[in-house]
């Protein structure tokens, strides 16, 4: 057994809050520059040559990368062998939450009810998906979530007569129908199988890959390939105006599912594509 | 890249007749932010036939919720929001006088009619640009709604905010003219 402190917790959540908004990973800015060479249209390599320098400005001058420094959302890998002390461990991300978003002078866009629609004023409650598992570590990552791409994300329960087809065709039509409003390029996570609410997860959690890191299944390896090459020729292009780059990558989980069911989510992110994490 | 056009507020006539989808276009002037909430409450006072916080005439409002300021800054990061949850709101304060938009994404047949009746242009910025985009603007002050926060209505002096035309007076539509010029079959 291993004793974490919640204090600890708190601090560490604090840092990554702060750095994941500032600082864009290198795998995303890479894509970016990759994506400069192969740009067919003026005004959408003009658009990338903005995302590149704002994104150099960020974390030359710490500054937010993007206005929507979003809805916290963290994963936490608990290894089973750990003992926390000294508080409620959702309170101390909560507060490490709290106050990565005050000093990092970061965007509080949290509301305290969905209907009321009052800010919290402090990013709180954070979205916390806790699993359990082997060791006595603790991993935190945090994937703070802009509005503009979550609201262009979807989760259809398809037939399974559908099939891999059916698939791919609601990809397409999901990016088509974002157009601008998620900022493409864009990175797409999509969730197959499982339940309603698991291959959501899927599609979420697919976002955390790098850019470039390809599924294990030579299958799902190749689809993600194919959607990619597919998304591209959709001509929706940076921020919507058109042109070749439209996602930087697609990323598949796949899941077990029911006899009856073909599940499947489409997670949009935006290119700020931020995650950070930290191992306790 | 083509040649980018200066512009100052407030907007004319003749200003937005000369801006045509794809151009580039440097903003000086004084724009005012205004994303979902701030809207609500601003098209609530058109209903009433109440003043609204600020004489929209001629006016560019720009759909935005900026990062808190560090000290010494004027303004933190300050890129768009998704324009089309403004969809429902845009036509009546261009009713109103308002002569242009800035934000991302598409908007809607009705904002667009609302336009080329009034003749407003809507401009696209580059999303996820805030830390970039914040350079341009030289002074922030909140005028209205203080209690929305990152939401309040804010009059930002701006100097050469970069810009495109994505949605003109005629009709023109860069989003659509865009896929049909590189979407592949």
């Amino acid at each position: 057994m291993r004793e974490i402190k919640t204090d600890t917790i708190t601090d560490a959540v604090r840092q990554i809050v702060m750095d994941a908004a500032t600082d864009l990973g290198d795998d995303v800015v890479a894509a970016l520059k990759a994506a400069k060479k192969v740009e067919k249209s003026p005004v959408g390599l003009d658009i990338l040559n903005q995302i590149i320098d704002n994104a150099k400005i960020a974390r030359d001058e710490k500054a937010p990368m993007c206005q929507d420094t979003g809805y916290a959302v963290l994963f936490v890998e608990l290894g089973q062998d750990v003992h926390i002390t000294g508080g409620d461990f959702e309170e101390a991300i909560n507060e490490g939450v709290r106050r990565g978003y005050k000093d990092g002078y970061l965007r509080k866009s949290v509301l305290g009810d969905p209907i009321e629609r009052k800010n919290t004023g402090d990013n709180t409650p954070a979205i916390i998906h806790t699993q359990i598992v082997p060791g006595d570590k603790m991993k935190i990552t945090i994937a703070p979530k802009g509005g503009g791409s979550e609201n262009m994300s979807e989760v259809k329960m398809m037939k399974p007569s559908d099939g891999i087809e059916g698939v791919k065709s609601f990809v397409l039509d999901r990016v088509l129908r974002s157009g601008g409003n998620p900022c493409p390029p864009v990175i797409i996570g999509v969730g197959i199988g499982g339940t309603f609410e698991k291959c959501a997860m899927l599609a979420k959690k697919s976002l955390l890959r790098g850019v470039g890191d390809r599924h294990p299944n030579k299958f799902y390896a190749d689809l993600e390939l194919e959607l990619l090459e597919k998304i591209n020729k959709l001509g929706v292009g940076p921020q919507g105006l058109g042109g070749t780059t439209t996602a930087l990558d697609v990323h598949v989980e796949v899941h077990p599912c029911h006899i009856a069911s073909l599940p499947v989510a489409v997670n949009t992110q935006c290119h700020a594509a931020r995650h950070k994490e930290v191992v306790l | 890249m083509s040649e980018k056009k200066i512009i100052t507020t407030p907007l004319t006539d003749e200003t937005v007749e000369d801006l045509k989808i794809g151009d580039n276009v440097l903003i000086t002037g004084t724009i005012y932010t205004a994303r979902d909430a701030a809207h609500k409450r601003l098209v609530e006072l058109i209903d009433k036939g109440a003043e609204l916080p600020f004489d929209v005439k001629g006016q560019i409002i720009y759909f935005a919720g900026p990062t808190p300021p560090k000290p010494g800054q004027v303004i933190g990061s300050a890129g768009p929001t998704t324009s089309y949850r403004m969809n429902a709101y845009t036509p009546k304060l261009i009713g109103a006088g308002q002569k242009g938009m800035i934000g991302k994404g598409e908007m809607s047949a009705e904002v667009v009619e609302a336009m080329k009746k009034q003749k407003a242009v809507y401009f696209a910025a580059v999303g996820g640009a805030g830390a970039l985009i914040s350079k341009s603007i030289t002074a922030a002050e909140v005028i209205a709604y203080d209690d929305l926060g990152a939401e309040a209505i804010r009059k930002l002096t701006v100097k050469d905010f970069p810009a495109i035309v994505a949605l003109d007076c005629r009709g023109g539509n860069l989003f659509k003219e865009g896929i049909a010029k590189y979407g592949q079959k």
